[in-house]
């Protein structure tokens, strides 16, 4: 999980990290392989691995939610249409949408949206999730069902996930490895039970800006 | 300096945009699609002012053709000219730039602002190619059968707002319209609706495509769109009248 205040780079590194950002210095390794020394067909052989939960979800409008789930099958696969339609039916009620095939993107909340941003992505069985801020503009209810869903695909499928979040909440539920962004650079590194315990002051200052997280530092 | 950045940025999207598509098929249904919503869907405004430029044109021309030096059936040529060569051609594409070009630069501005645009790249797909070249191309291809369909109704609504003022004869008319047609003519209208269209869908897909913000910069890009569409359908008209009139 990369973590950090609003403004401190981290939808800027995740864009980096998909290649949606061309880099000044560094470089990105998927299993090796350095995505941004790669030829066109390189980086679209790893972007074929690559799924991606929006902030907004970024579900097509045009289109309905089969039609969404469907769309990177039908770019990529040679499914025939009613494999296309399983499979996407598939993915829709792996994440509890079973009933919202035919609605269309203004037709659903933003929980909705999420999910079938994540039955997009997992469709066509990516090795690496990213998520940019997955609970963003949800309630807190809706945003433990968008966790759990995110850490379950991970197991599930056995992929990468790495989130984008400065809701504390999601750290505490399913961080596994926690990176703590600050100006624009990597400040602090390590686990969820690591972070609650940390001096760190400006990691603190995040952890801990909540009543509710003061409260629990003072009773812990 | 501003001109040739966009200049240079707009060949690079165009050269980016025509690169080898990912599935044939999917284009080919997407071009059906960007027919249908470009071009049947700009029918009836194409009639409608095709119909009302006609019915003027034949009005003003029989006003100011008031003279024994003039044949009355001058009014017809009038029409049949102003129709083929200038107003069907540039005046409707003018109007389709409007219509149009709005539409786009909105619908893919709005894709760029809502992240839509990067979840294409981020599958893989080659987002400028997917969204803008079946759209040039369903312009490219119906925007010639508006512009004939708009001669076609200019004609018929001088003959018939002409007919209702008394301002010309049914003989006259028909005289006129048949008096000594170039087809040549016609010719000339199609290849300039061709390079109009091109222009009418790639100029405000450009500015669409880098819009950056949100629904004010969305409004921003499709204002400037169909602003510089407009320009570029004037020059081109004025360059193309050169070089294939004269």
């Amino acid at each position: 999980m990369i973590i950090g205040e609003s403004g401190s780079g981290k939808t800027t590194l995740l864009k980096c990290m998909v290649g949606l950002n061309e880099l000044n210095s560094g470089e990105v390794l998927y299993d090796g392989r350095n995505f941004y020394d790669l030829d066109f067909n390189g980086k679209k052989a790893i972007r074929k691995e690559i799924g991606m939960l929006f902030q907004g979800g970024a579900l097509f409008d045009s289109k309905t939610v089969e039609e969404n789930v469907v769309f990177p099958l039908s770019m990529f696969t040679d499914l025939s249409e009613s494999e296309k339609r399983d499979r996407a039916n598939f993915c829709l009620q792996r994440v509890n949408l079973a009933n919202a095939n035919n609605l269309y993107p203004s037709e659903l909340s933003g929980g909705m949206k999420k999910r079938v941003a994540i039955a997009r992505a997992i469709a066509v069985q990516p090795k690496y999730l990213f998520c940019d801020e997955p609970n963003s503009g949800l309630d807190p209810k809706t945003s433990i069902v968008i966790d759990n869903l995110i850490k379950e695909i991970t197991d599930e499928y056995d992929i990468t996930t790495v989130v984008i979040t400065h809701d504390m909440n999601s750290v505490i539920e399913i961080g596994d490895n926690i990176m703590f962004i600050y100006e624009g650079a990597k400040w602090w590194e390590g686990s969820k039970e690591e972070i609650l315990k940390t001096a760190n002051m400006e990691v603190c200052d995040f952890v801990y800006a909540t009543k509710f997280m003061k409260d629990l530092k003072t009773k812990f | 300096m501003n001109i040739f950045y966009h200049f240079g940025r707009y060949f690079l999207l165009m050269k980016r945009a025509f690169g080898k598509p990912e599935k044939i098929a999917i284009y080919r249904d997407r071009i059906f699609e960007e027919m249908n919503s470009l071009g049947i869907g700009s029918l009836g405004i194409v009639a409608i002012i095709s119909v009302f430029m006609g019915a003027v044109i034949t009005i003003q021309s029989a006003f100011n053709f008031e003279s024994p030096l003039i044949p009355p059936y001058a009014v017809g040529v009038a029409v049949r000219d102003s129709m083929i060569l200038e107003f069907s051609p540039a005046i409707v594409s003018l109007i389709l730039a409007g219509k149009v070009g709005s539409s786009i630069a909105s619908e893919i501005g709005t894709m760029r602002v809502t992240e839509q645009i990067d979840a294409l790249e981020i599958m893989g797909i080659n987002s400028a190619g997917y969204l803008i070249v079946p759209k040039i191309i369903a312009s490219v291809l119906f925007n010639p059968i508006l512009i004939i369909f708009s001669m076609f109704l200019g004609i018929l609504g001088g003959y018939v707002f002409g007919l209702m003022a008394g301002v010309v004869t049914d003989y006259q008319y028909i005289l006129g319209i048949t008096y000594e047609f170039r087809p040549y003519n016609v010719v000339y209208a199609l290849i300039k609706s061709g390079v109009f269209a091109f222009i009418i869908a790639s100029v405000p897909a450009y500015h669409g495509y880098y819009t950056k913000g949100g629904a004010l910069e969305v409004g921003r890009s499709s204002t400037k769109g169909v602003v510089y569409t407009s320009v570029l359908i004037l020059a081109f008209d004025l360059i193309l009248t050169q070089v294939l009139l004269v």
